[in-house]
């Protein structure tokens, strides 16, 4: 059974100009241990598929569906339900390592805080089990960091101690939200590999959330790619790089450009813009921008189907392998 | 592409004075932002300058604009030292030298319409120029940047990321420019957008034969873009050399960790990858490393390292290196 078991999943926002759908009709499953890689532009949806699951939508968003956590059911429930779950059983990392931690609390109080709420440490146990995670995260001088304030420390150490925190609790899914984003990429390399290490060593399921296919190629066993709020194809890692089926997958991974790539001249692009999420276009929300699409696309949707092992696409055109 | 250098860096620094210890009358610290930087810049050419945070690669693109003051050196464009004229001086070379900031929203001013945004600099350069002409100016510039004439009268937050930033693009080529300072202008894009900005780069380029100078973080992109790229760490230069040579065979350590480090999106050549690399973060350029800046995270690092502070070597034709060791590098390479 998956330890995440998203079924038809919508969140809403209602807004003074309307309501945004956000997240339209996601089904995912997150097996236990593995690493499942999220990937899409600003405005599919990608994050707010797991706020949801965390109970962290912002006030006037609304979620429907279900949101299976080890079979039982999320949307709707209630804050006490959530906290059970939320820091301790599964927990986030989000893409700002500043504006996530308290700026005014001390690194090892932040820390302990999670184990005296959650498992009822006493403060000096929880100090000792927060040290032992920041050297597990390769934080060095571990003991003096935990008497420090965030902002003494690095865009690198604060992601660490990020992890650090959402480790604490041996959960069983961590939702790594665009984790290494805004830090340099010696230092995105390093905190990749703890990614890694993590899901090795302590078999937690990793649900990466970027829209940087290298990041996603390093790290993740299955690959779901999501498009204005939908997901339109999903597989293993390896067929999604090698043999892409939906025409925006293939369109990503030709426009991003390859460090190991020596051609010059013009970039392959997808024409247009991503859509207006309070406006969706009609029919395959993909058609403007396709360069397959035909009249069917504009007028009816296509839905994820299911047509190899372990892969789906929502894509009328039968794309073959290039 | 001519050959006469259009532009000159010589030993080009600038430091900010920080205070070190006491809340009034501490002492002063120099911030070595850039440090003694020299570079030549033809025209139609592309120079991509990568480095981390803080390695002073965006004071260097406004060091070169004389948006920031000197502290010393020189930058000559087309022979005239721009850190020796004075303020009317340098008005007038700016109508030569443009610059396009990151982040797409914020470098455009709330208030302003897009076409007036655009015809600004028309404004400020050509007060006499009649309305009809401005506006016909500002029509063409808009087709060329790939926005549509209808969209003169609306106001940056109706545009989204990519077209603000084509805004800023035509801002800065309105006055029909021979260098563009990039700052990072594609890193707030998203990925379909990001090669549509590039492309659009490429073409104002071979269409004015402008010269840029492309600052950025993504290395994929600036061999892409790029005929040349510098590699800065805390203000100094750790290689220059023509793209296919510095991509092909890196000769300081630090950029061959740099390249080690950016992930492939390919799964067999990223898992393959032997990964790491550097550890912990780049020093405080308030307190550099004596010698080799670089040491303090280098796998090469010996005693000389320590002592002496390597000087640019020619390594091939146009292939420098700032690196006691570039002879063993290639062998030693991660």
């Amino acid at each position: 059974m998956p330890i995440l078991d998203i079924r038809n999943l919508n969140v809403r926002f209602a807004t003074q100009d309307g309501e945004v759908s956000a997240v339209n009709d996601v089904s995912l499953s997150v097996e236990k241990g593995e690493c499942l890689g999220i990937v899409g532009e600003s405005g599919s949806g990608k994050s707010q598929t797991f706020m949801a699951a965390m109970g962290l939508l912002a006030a006037n968003g609304r979620a429907n569906g279900e949101i299976l956590f080890d079979g039982a059911n999320l949307v709707g429930a209630s804050e006490d339900a959530f906290n059970t779950v939320r820091g301790n059983r599964m927990s986030m990392i989000f893409q700002d390592p500043m504006t996530s931690l308290t700026p005014h609390m001390k690194i090892g109080r932040q820390l302990a805080e999670v184990l005296v709420h959650h498992r009822g440490a006493s403060v000096v146990e929880a100090r000792i089990q927060s040290l032992a995670m920041l050297k597990r995260v390769q934080i060095p001088e571990a003991e003096r960091r935990l008497d420090m304030y965030p902002h003494e420390l690095s865009g690198g150490l604060r992601q660490r101690v990020m992890i650090a925190m959402a480790l604490l609790c041996s959960p069983e899914v961590i939702i790594a939200d665009e984790p290494t984003t805004a830090l340099d990429v010696t230092v995105q390399a390093q905190i990749l590999d703890i990614i890694h290490d993590v899901k090795e060593r302590l078999k937690t399921a990793v649900v990466l959330i970027t829209h940087d296919l290298g990041v996603v190629a390093g790290l993740a066993d299955r690959v779901a790619v999501m498009y204005a709020g939908r997901i339109v194809e999903v597989g293993d890692v390896g067929s999604i790089f090698s043999d892409p089926r939906h025409p925006y997958t293939k369109g990503l991974l030709a426009c991003t450009p390859r460090l190991d790539d020596a051609r010059q001249g013009i970039m392959t692009t997808i024409q247009g813009q991503p859509p207006n999420l309070q406006r969706l276009p009609s029919g395959c929300s993909f058609h403007p921008r396709c360069s397959y699409a035909a009249e069917r696309c504009a007028n009816e949707r296509p839905a994820l189907e299911i047509y190899g092992q372990g892969r789906a696409r929502a894509c009328f055109k039968d794309l073959k392998a290039a | 592409m001519m050959t006469q250098p259009f532009l000159q860096i010589r030993d080009l620094k600038v430091h900010f004075p920080v205070r070190t210890g006491g809340l009034f009358f501490g002492d002063y610290t120099a911030l070595k932002a850039v440090d003694g930087i020299s570079f030549d810049l033809k025209a139609g050419e592309t120079l991509g300058v990568v480095g981390e945070s803080g390695c002073g690669k965006s004071t260097l693109g406004r060091a070169v604009l004389q948006l920031v003051p000197a502290t010393s050196g020189a930058v000559s464009w087309l022979g005239c030292d721009l850190t020796q004229q004075d303020k009317n001086e340098i008005k007038k070379c700016r109508q030569e030298l443009q610059i396009v900031f990151q982040d797409p929203l914020a470098s455009l001013d709330p208030r302003m319409t897009a076409g007036d945004i655009i015809a600004e600099p028309l404004r400020n350069y050509f007060p006499a120029m009649s309305n009809s002409e401005r506006t016909a100016k500002v029509q063409d510039m808009m087709a060329k940047v790939g926005l549509l004439p209808g969209m003169v009268n609306r106001y940056p937050h109706e545009f989204s990321g990519g077209q603000c930033q084509r805004i800023g693009i035509a801002r800065a080529m309105i006055l029909k420019p021979k260098l563009i300072v990039c700052d990072e202008p594609v890193s707030a894009l998203d990925v379909s957008i990001r090669a549509q900005v590039i492309n659009l780069l490429m073409d104002l380029q071979k269409d004015f034969n402008l010269s840029l100078i492309f600052i950025s973080h993504d290395l994929a992109v600036v061999r892409h873009i790029s005929h040349r790229v510098l590699v800065l760490y805390l203000g100094k230069v750790m290689e220059l050399a023509e793209r296919e040579s510095l991509y092909r065979a890196p000769r300081h350590p630090y950029t061959q960790a740099l390249m080690a480090a950016v992930p492939i999106p390919d799964p067999d050549k990223e898992r393959a990858k032997k990964r790491v690399i550097l550890t912990g973060d780049p020093p405080s350029p308030l307190n550099p490393p004596s010698g080799c800046v670089f040491r303090t995270r280098c796998g090469q690092a010996n005693e000389r390292c320590v002592q002496e502070i390597p000087l640019l070597e020619t390594a091939s034709v146009g292939h420098e290196v700032s690196c006691h060791h570039w002879r063993n590098t290639l062998e030693n390479r991660i």
